[in-house]
């Protein structure tokens, strides 16, 4: 057996004394060729928060499944979640432990993996009103739970964020951080900092000014909350107010339903904002700061160090919250504290993490909303002939509303130094107007159809050189690569399928090595770990839905190509490859 | 599933479903032992109706918009009863309701939706509704179109409906017309703090000099204000968005002998769902069809 290279330079012993321990960032090790030898320590061996590290690298430096002995894995066992919707997001393991999350209801399970087929340990059902379900906008999804200081937290539906304890699942505290009647649902996975607890909101098709709040991880108690539109004090940044028309910044959208990221040394933590609320782009002139945006934030106060926005004026719904990995690349012979973020809008953008100045910005995909990003004003440089209108067709899009990439988070491996991206290969037509209604009203609606880009794959699965700013492989896939990357210090990396293959390929050559058939459309992250037995286990939730998915979830009439925000036209024939259900499915070697 | 058996019997369309049709099955056994003929007639299965729990006048789930109205008259005439599937009528309420196949989300026919949604087949029209300007009368604002140069310098509130392009077209057409920063935008997203008649509570209060509202909102709210108010239907000028729309009943798709049946209720009961229409102030025009029985 290959020896377990390639540790990070890390404070072991992380066990479950919390999650300050295990947060050293990936990229010390990123590009440096000194990294002891040594066995994977106990951080190494379990998945403790959605993303596996604060630097959100999804890394694991687990090396028993390798490129050459991939082939044998073999199925261990696998557990229904009992819940049909969309499953994204990834079980967590502490200890002996598997910790599992649904969709709405959002149960949460414990299963012990001490004993023979991982029993139930626990289970705890939210009571959540199930008046909420007509409110939340894209499936009732959920992106996963976070462990810290012997407690589990989540964000429900409903929008409460719920502590745990993780040994009995006994409620600790709840706190509800919106009201769902005004559109407010909460669909992300929170982050702990420190004695923080960092939780996001969704609602930004309803007019929902997005927010972030810190509440305290022993009593529940809001610390602060920082708005993403409005004046400073409540913005935690200046220059908001004055790129909105009037105080459209009250419904200003930007909210913030994707990944966090933290970085110790700098005592900064990073995410993205959504898309600007409510009014078309012509009813609310300005750059709606900050929406489509990259905040910097100080996890005690609240205050944004920088803020970089991506998309001003968004006419495309290219809700920015994609997840924000930090590494330490080469770029130009000099190593760089970066931040790298794939954006719905196409571009992958370097920045310094510290100063939030911008480095690069590539498409990983095919891009003709703009011809490039340029470096020193950080702008966009638009094509108007794609710039969308409630009145007018734009025909031919790229990449559609959902996205060059959307919410399946990538990974960082620091033995190849490349990310691996799950994409979307889709473009959009707004055509002409349509009569719909809504709340007893009707009006007349741009249609958006999302279509599959050039070449007629919806997918592809690529790795990606963040120094060079290029694809080194990629993989094409029928469908959208809609599930997330798990890499592996085996130069093993997973990804999962919309029609439910868990493939494994080459890190560095991208050969698909191996792949297993799960009972369901893959939307959420593969994950690994060592179990009690000291064997290295592979596990991931099956359960077709979200947005792609959402013909399938919600059983819709496939007849209607603008049904699902578009999604229905680009995933009409889903159906015929995958049906419904939450099942986690576990693999070992032999 | 557990967890179902578990809700608290709340506002749900479930448990409201099962309390309404229940009785009638039990009625029904006990009909069948004493008089099949009878029995026969009401074995018809119910009117299921896809609604919007709290959306007035339209419907709520005390049945006292003039959907619920329509909806009772069509069922009686078909010699049943409805059942309701309550969804909020937002972005996947027919994805929701009438395409869903979970056996909590069922329903046949929408009541009110434009001539033409795509969703859902619709019959041929049964009103047609306009846009309106609300203003309070007499105090000096009398707006007949959107080109009013005055509309730059009043205080207008208009509905919000939800993300980018899903606004109603007096959004879009004052925006066009530069009418921008005046503007005061009301959400949908109905509550206890914001019951449908709020846009119209400011035009009585002052909060907006004018506000532009769909006709049978305007015109149900203004008449329990206690200010009188005018409704003026916004006129469409050229390359204009349409503001006046035929409204229809809406069938799921496929559904031809359902969808006969309502039609045939509607067009022979026109007099009194125009009746009901008048009653709840909803401002009328011409559908610009011919009915003929």
């Amino acid at each position: 057996m290959k020896t377990r290279a390639w540790m990070f330079i890390i404070s072991a012993a992380v066990g479950l004394s919390g999650i300050t321990a295990c947060s050293s960032p990936t990229p010390s090790a990123a590009t440096s060729t000194t990294a002891p030898a040594a066995a994977a320590t106990d951080a190494d061996k379990q998945w403790t928060m959605p993303n596996k590290n604060q630097s959100a690298t999804r890394y694991s430096a687990v090396s028993e499944i390798n490129t050459e002995n991939v082939k044998n894995l073999k199925v261990a066992w696998t557990f229904s979640t009992g819940v049909l919707r969309g499953h994204e997001g990834e079980p967590l393991v502490v200890g002996s432990t598997m910790f599992v999350h649904t969709p709405f209801p959002n149960i949460v399970y414990a299963l012990d993996l001490s004993k023979e087929g991982a029993p139930v340990k626990w289970k705890y059902v939210p009571k959540q009103d199930s008046a909420v379900i007509p409110i939340a906008c894209c499936d009732t999804v959920n992106r996963g739970v976070t462990y810290a200081n012997g407690k589990i937290f989540f964000n429900q539906l409903d929008t409460n964020t719920v502590a745990l304890d993780a040994e009995t699942g006994k409620e600790l505290w709840k706190v509800k951080q919106g009201d769902y009647k005004q559109g407010q649902t909460i669909t992300s996975a929170p982050m702990v900092v420190k004695d923080k607890v960092i939780s996001g909101i969704s609602g930004g098709e309803f007019g929902v000014r997005g927010f972030v709040t810190a509440n305290d991880v022993n009593t529940g108690k809001q610390v602060w909350r920082m708005y993403s539109t409005g004046p400073e004090a409540e913005v935690g940044f200046p220059g908001s107010v004055e790129t909105w028309k009037g105080d459209e910044w009250k419904r200003g959208g930007g909210t913030t339903w994707g990944w966090y990221s933290y970085d110790p040394e700098l005592d900064l933590f990073y995410y993205g904002t959504g898309n600007p609320g409510s009014w078309n782009p012509d009813q609310r002139p300005g750059d709606n700061k900050y929406s489509m945006t990259i905040f910097a934030r100080n996890p005690d106060t609240g205050k944004a160090a920088w803020a970089y926005q991506k998309t001003p004026h968004d006419a495309w719904d290219y809700d920015g919250i994609n997840e924000n990995a930090l590494v330490d690349i080469n770029l130009n012979g000099q190593m760089r504290k970066v931040l790298v973020n794939f954006d719905r809008n196409g571009f992958s953008y370097v920045l310094d993490r510290k100063t939030g100045e911008l480095l690069q910005a590539n498409p990983f995909v095919v891009v003709n909303w703009a011809t490039g990003v340029d470096l020193k004003t950080g702008k966009p440089i638009e094509d108007p002939a794609k710039r969308t209108s409630a009145k007018q067709n734009t025909k031919d899009i790229c990449p559609s509303a959902m996205g060059g990439k959307n919410q399946q988070p990538v990974s960082f491996s620091p033995r190849t130094n490349l990310f691996y991206v799950p994409t979307n290969n889709l473009c959009m037509d707004y055509e002409g107007v349509e009569v719909k209604y809504q709340a007893g009203q009707p009006y007349v609606g741009a249609i958006v159809v999302s279509k599959a880009g050039p070449g007629g794959n919806r997918g592809e699965f690529i790795a990606w050189d963040p120094s060079a700013g290029k694809k080194v492989w990629g993989i094409k896939e029928p469908l959208s690569a809609w599930g997330g990357a798990l890499s592996t210090a085996g130069d093993v990396v997973f990804y999962g399928t919309m029609e439910g293959w868990l493939k494994a390929v080459h890190a560095k050559t991208g050969e698909v090595l191996w792949k297993f058939k799960t009972p369901s459309g893959i939307i959420g992250n593969p994950m690994t770990y060592v179990g009690p037995d000291g064997k290295q286990y592979i596990a991931v939730l099956s359960g077709i839905g979200g947005w792609s998915g959402i013909g399938v979830a919600a059983d819709m009439s496939l007849d209607d190509p603008t049904a699902g925000l578009g999604a229905i036209g680009a995933f009409k024939d889903l159906a015929s490859f995958s049906n419904q259900g939450g099942v986690l499915t576990v693999f070992s070697l032999p | 599933m557990k967890i179902l058996g578990r809700r608290k019997p709340g506002p749900t369309l479930w448990t409201r479903r099962v309390y309404r049709t229940r009785p009638a099955l039990r009625l029904l056994v006990w009909m069948s032992l004493a008089c099949p003929a009878v029995a026969l007639a009401q074995a018809k299965a119910p009117l299921r109706v896809c609604s919007d729990p709290e959306n007035m006048p339209f419907s709520n789930q005390k049945l006292e918009g003039f959907e619920n109205r329509i909806a009772s008259l069509i069922a009686k005439e078909l010699g049943t009863t409805v059942s309701y599937i309550w969804w909020g009528q937002r972005r996947g309420f027919i994805r929701n309701t009438m395409n869903a196949t979970l056996q909590e989300g069922r329903c046949d026919v929408v009541i009110g939706v434009p001539e033409g949604y795509d969703l859902v087949s619709t019959t041929p029209p049964y009103y047609r509704s306009t846009y309106v300007f609300v203003y309070p009368k007499g105090k000096g604002i009398s707006v007949k179109s959107l080109d009013d140069p005055i509309l730059k310098k009043l205080k207008i509130g208009v509905h919000l409906l939800g993300d980018d392009y899903t606004n109603p077209p007096p959004v879009h057409e004052l925006s066009k017309r530069g009418v921008v920063d005046n503007v005061v935008g009301f959400g949908t997203f109905y509550s206890a703090d914001n019951p449908p008649s709020t846009i119209i509570d400011a035009v009585a209060s002052g909060k907006v000099d004018l506000a532009i509202v769909w006709g049978p909102i305007a015109g149900y709210y203004a008449a329990r204000q206690r200010v009188p108010l005018e409704l003026v239907p916004v006129p469409s000028g050229k390359g204009d968005l349409p503001f006046a729309f035929n409204i229809s009943m809406g069938v799921k798709k496929g559904n031809e002998a359902l969808k006969a049946r309502v039609e045939t209720v509607r067009r022979e009961r026109s007099a009194e769902i125009t009746a009901i229409l008048k009653e709840y102030g909803v401002p009328l025009m011409d559908t610009g069809r011919t009915h003929t029985k």
